[in-house]
């Protein structure tokens, strides 16, 4: 759905539900997965509803997700580091 | 013990950055908290990577390229910046209790500056939570971020100039939209033209009409005056209907950017007591200031656009003159240094007002989604439906914070940031009274979601 308007200068490696997503510095972990086509990044602990970034500026937190083990973290606000484990939300993380 | 400062300033954007500036040359002491990796705020987001790639930045254009000499000042300044910090308490006392890399902390300020800049206005539309909906900005800070545009072709669709300078972004990097809708009204142009005058005096006027003219000339499809937008689709968007010229349309999409202008971000300011009014004209709260940023609570003070919308080049000035008193209230100057040295900001804060009114009212955000159809979801975090927040007043139900307590709407993880300007403007319909009357949330720490083990060992 989306591109890059010039090729990446330095690759960065991260993974996500075990797949390996390649994206470069000053991607956000929500940019670089929009970027390699995964269109939904959690469900809703309501109805279970498929949901994606939305304002990609920490005010939506529709990109909450489990970044090296730590839940509801803010996908928009977290740059990309090399190793990161990325996983999907499914329903309900504790706020606190 | 805690670190000290004689001024921490919150948020990185144009407002934090020039208050920054000003009072370390001033030998302040200031400290720059933002949640971001990198300054600029969203405005100039990645404007110090942005400076190598001459493609992307002619794209963004001149007002985004400004964005450089704002950043430049501020790192030659010996201002202390602690980026990458979510900050998720701001008490009366002025504590600022912030998480970084994982670990919380507090710093102890004899000022703290908000300058936690704008939002965009909510959008509730049906389908509007679907996988495939983002706003414009989201579309811009991609691109500014990363250098990442939409490869197939998308829909725009709303009102305000950030939807006209996103096209022309979009199109100089060889994005081009699948249509432009626009929602602005007849009558608003009509009731914009008295601030036509006033609104000539700023150059944005004439950039205004060029990015339109641009616009015109791409050939992109143009659909003026839409209403009845919804976005369709089951797990993803995959169309958007919509009425324009008195006609039924419906286009096939993957993608559908929505914008309908900005508001204050009213979360910190309210979480620490500072009283808010309803502004009539922009159509959403801001908290109430004096001339010089001063909040209701003492030595609180807010700058930019936080404050009330008026773009970066304003915000930029209101930082200045905000850090200026600032430095009064911490005895470093008086009052009539204050006055002196603030006298050439004023004026630039002025010239860079003058279209604000007319903008105001040309692209006042329409009832439709002030007022969303019942079945459509305005807390999109616990899913709660117009019908379902109608049915509670109908229930006697007077305010926002009723309304959490029978519908849980607002005690999601965004915690009613997205939801409470709808929540506030659907009681206040419901009801026939102004917003203002009706209130808002009551917004409480953490403002961020932190780990219960940073709230036990802060470290100082």
């Amino acid at each position: 759905m989306f591109r890059r308007i010039e090729p990446a200068a330095a690759d960065i490696r991260f993974s996500y539900e075990g797949r390996e997503i390649v994206a470069q510095p000053g991607d956000s972990v929500a940019t670089a997965l929009l970027l390699a086509g995964e269109t939904s990044l959690r469900t809703t602990p309501i109805s279970g509803s498929a949901r994606a970034p939305y304002c990609m500026m920490g005010v939506c937190f529709e990109c909450l997700m489990e970044i090296d083990g730590v839940g509801n973290r803010q996908a928009c606000l977290t740059p990309v580091k090399a190793g990161m484990q990325v996983q999907r939300q499914r329903g309900a993380r504790e706020l606190l | 013990m805690s670190e000290t400062w004689d001024v921490a300033v919150i948020g990185a954007g144009p407002a934090g950055l020039a208050a920054a500036t000003l009072l370390a040359e001033q030998q302040a002491r200031v400290v720059l908290l933002d949640e971001q990796a990198e300054p600029g705020g969203q405005i100039y987001r990645g404007i110090e990577r942005a400076r190598n790639h001459a493609a992307l930045l002619s794209a963004l254009g001149d007002d985004y390229r400004r964005g450089t000499d704002v950043v430049t000042r501020f790192r030659a300044s010996a201002a202390a910046y602690r980026p990458g910090s979510l900050v998720w308490q701001v008490t009366p006392q002025r504590e600022v209790w912030f998480s970084n890399g994982g670990r919380s902390h507090v710093i102890e300020a004899k000022v703290v500056v908000l300058a936690t800049g704008a939002m965009e206005r909510p959008v509730p539309l049906p389908g509007w939570t679907l996988p495939g909906v983002m706003t414009a900005g989201a579309l811009q800070i991609m691109l500014k971020s990363s250098g990442v545009v939409p490869d197939e072709p998308f829909v725009i669709a709303g009102s305000g100039p950030l939807l006209y300078l996103l096209v022309q972004q979009c199109l100089a990097v060889g994005a081009r939209p699948e249509a432009v809708l626009e929602t602005a009204s007849r009558g608003d142009a009509w009731r914009a033209l008295p601030h036509l005058p006033a609104a000539m005096r700023s150059r944005d006027l004439a950039k205004g009409l060029a990015m339109i003219a641009a616009l015109r000339r791409s050939g992109v499809p143009r659909f003026r005056r839409v209403s009845d937008i919804q976005i369709e689709g089951t797990d993803a968007v995959s169309g958007i209907r919509f009425r324009g010229g008195g006609r039924e349309h419906h286009l096939a999409t993957r993608l559908v950017a929505l914008h309908e202008g900005v508001i204050p971000a009213q979360q910190m300011a309210r979480s620490i007591g500072c009283a808010f009014a309803w502004d009539a004209t922009q159509r959403c709260f801001a908290p109430v200031v004096d001339e010089w940023g001063n909040s209701s609570i003492n030595d609180v003070m807010i700058a930019g656009d936080a404050a009330g919308i008026g773009g970066a080049r304003v915000a930029e000035h209101a930082g200045r003159i905000v850090a200026l008193e600032a430095l009064r209230r911490t005895g470093r100057i008086d009052a009539v240094q204050r006055d002196t040295l603030a006298s050439a900001d004023w004026q630039a804060r002025r010239t860079h007002l003058a279209i604000r009114r007319f903008l105001d009212v040309r692209y006042a955000p329409r009832a439709e989604i002030l007022h969303p159809a019942d079945d459509v979801l305005v807390c999109r975090c616990e899913e709660v439906s117009a019908s379902a927040l109608r049915e509670v007043v109908r229930q006697g139900c007077l305010g926002p914070n009723q309304a959490k307590a029978f519908l849980r709407a607002g005690m999601g993880p965004c915690q009613g940031r997205l939801c409470g300007p709808v929540v506030s403007e659907v009681i206040a319909e419901a009801r026939k009274v102004n917003p203002g009357e009706v209130g808002y949330y009551r917004v409480r720490p953490p403002l961020k979601p932190i780990a219960v083990g940073e709230l036990i060992a802060p470290e100082t």
